[in-house]
């Protein structure tokens, strides 16, 4: 029940009082405005250079979008913490690590999926692009293992933002990584080998894949492997992000660094 | 010669300071070249070649001087006021405005070291032939163009002073420049109540002049239309950040946060 507890309320609470980008005059331009401007440019970079059709730049910038919370979310639940001077009361709480940190996660996931639906839906109008109603479930099943996926990335960028100062520098890092390779704005099938294999390692690209061939036509069921694929890879790093998170909480209270990074 | 003597000696002073920094220096430098490493692989795949490339290549590389000013200059003033500089700046005998240009010009700056490594990066990576039609104009071009960017950042700095969340601000106006200052994208490709904003933007000459000067075309008209919007800025900053300033000053606002 203590558990729960902290999943779910201590997860608001965290999300609520760390996460200064709530504020209209930060959410407005970050979370609605940029992704708008992101579509936007690079279809008509796209019609420019002669690549693919609007609905492909539209799918692509529209989803990573997801990323921009999901990253910087979860960066900041420990680098929040240690700027409000609270990252050692909260190491030396006997909660539990997982609900501790898998509750911050829940309402960052939300986050990302609001995001991308706001910049797809108001895309898809702005550019009058033909994505069928009968496509929409599909798309916002595809979108929300985007989201989790890339919260599980983030999760691990929490654990890195125990030893390192520079969140924001390092989210953005990761932002740009998915930009090039996830298939964001190149097919997978236009990119050397070696970068179709990093981008199997990333979360977004099957996600984006995915939502790419719903919107062609495809049934949930044709792209349940993709869809799999993207969960399971945020589960992985997941998985990584509290192990390390475990590993670094250890070494910091062993070293007394905790307050130093 | 004061005036010059102060722009250079805190340019630098900036310059060092913002080297340093990894928000500014190391992400000002990268996060234009994951962007412009995209668009070369999107010319690239639509089969782009010769002058075509090549205007991709000045016009992306371009992207990484107004990276590096638009959100660092909207929270310029927020660092100041955060590291108790900002009362130091309003009481200096130097015009406020003036105070400013060696801030924006140092990150302006950085944007044209980003500017070169994008070059070298398309040149090395992708192997874009970066054959510059008219180099000397080109460098001028470039020169003004990050001249201009540092004005226009300065303005939005000054704008800004009372905004906490400036840095949001400035983010978000990032692409928007980038499209419709014609980067990338011809102006003219873009629908038309666009294009009275992009022409009093001094970018847009910018990067018409650069690209102008690349495939062997005058570039001296768009030079001399850059210079006066930036000049336009420094006027209309000037008379902003004489009432913002005052309005601070006579609220006692300046160092809240």
């Amino acid at each position: 029940m203590n558990s729960l507890r902290i999943f779910f309320v201590g997860g608001l609470t965290s999300y609520r009082a760390l996460f200064g980008w709530l504020s209209p005059w930060i959410l407005v331009p970050t979370f609605l405005f940029t992704p708008l401007f992101q579509i936007l440019l690079f279809v008509y970079i796209g019609r420019t250079a002669g690549v693919n059709d609007d609905r492909f730049f539209l799918i692509g910038n529209a989803v990573v979008n997801a990323a921009v919370p999901c990253l910087f979310a979860m960066g900041n639940t420990i680098e929040g913490e240690r700027s409000a001077g609270t990252l050692p009361l909260l190491i030396a709480s006997p909660a539990k690590r997982l609900p501790l940190f898998l509750g911050r996660a829940l309402p960052v996931i939300l986050n990302g999926f609001l995001v991308a639906v706001f910049a797809l839906v108001t895309g898809t109008l702005l550019l009058r692009v033909d994505l069928p109603p009968a496509t929409w479930g599909g798309i916002a099943v595809a979108i929300a293992a985007c989201s989790v996926s890339c919260t599980g990335l983030g999760l691990l960028g929490a654990a890195i933002a125990l030893r390192v100062r520079q969140t924001a520098v390092m989210s953005n890092i990761v932002l740009g990584i998915l930009i090039v390779f996830a298939g964001v704005n190149v097919p997978l099938a236009a990119m050397p080998g070696w970068m179709q294999e990093v981008a199997r390692w990333l979360p977004m690209t099957h996600g984006i894949a995915a939502t790419h061939d719903l919107a062609a036509g495809q049934r949930l069921g044709d792209v349940a492997g993709a869809l799999l694929a993207e969960l399971a890879l945020g589960a992985f790093y997941a998985a990584l992000g509290l192990v390390l998170l475990r590993w670094l909480e250890w070494e910091s209270r062993l070293k007394a660094s905790l307050d130093m990074a | 010669m004061k005036a010059v003597r102060l722009v250079a000696v805190a340019w630098w002073l900036q310059l060092k300071m913002r080297s340093r920094s990894a928000f500014d220096g190391l992400l000002s430098l990268l996060y234009p070249m994951f962007f412009a490493t995209t668009i070369f692989m999107m010319f690239r795949h639509g089969g782009a070649a010769g002058p075509a490339l090549l205007s991709a290549a000045v016009g992306s590389s371009a992207m990484g001087i107004w990276s590096a000013v638009s959100t660092t200059a909207a929270f310029a003033l927020q660092t100041e006021r955060r590291q108790g500089t900002l009362e130091l700046l309003v009481l200096s005998p130097q015009p406020f405005a003036l105070l400013l240009v060696p801030l924006t010009l140092s990150m302006a700056t950085i944007g044209a070291y980003s500017m070169a490594a994008t070059l070298l990066w398309g040149r090395f990576a992708f192997g874009i032939d970066i054959a510059i039609a008219d180099p000397v104009a080109f460098v001028l071009s470039v020169i003004v163009t990050v001249f201009a960017i540092a004005m226009l950042g300065m303005l939005i700095a000054i704008s800004s002073i009372r905004y906490r969340s400036a840095w949001a601000l400035g983010a978000a106006l990032e692409m928007p420049v980038w499209l419709i200052c014609g980067f990338l994208v011809a102006i003219s490709d873009l629908p038309s109540w666009v294009r009275p904003l992009s022409a009093v933007l001094a970018p847009t000459w910018g990067v018409a002049a650069m690209r102008a000067a690349a495939t062997g075309r005058s570039p001296w008209a768009d030079l001399a239309y850059c210079l006066l919007t930036a000049a336009g800025y420094g006027v209309v900053a000037v008379l902003v950040s004489r009432v913002m300033v005052h309005s601070a000053r006579a609220r006692a606002t300046l160092a809240l946060t």
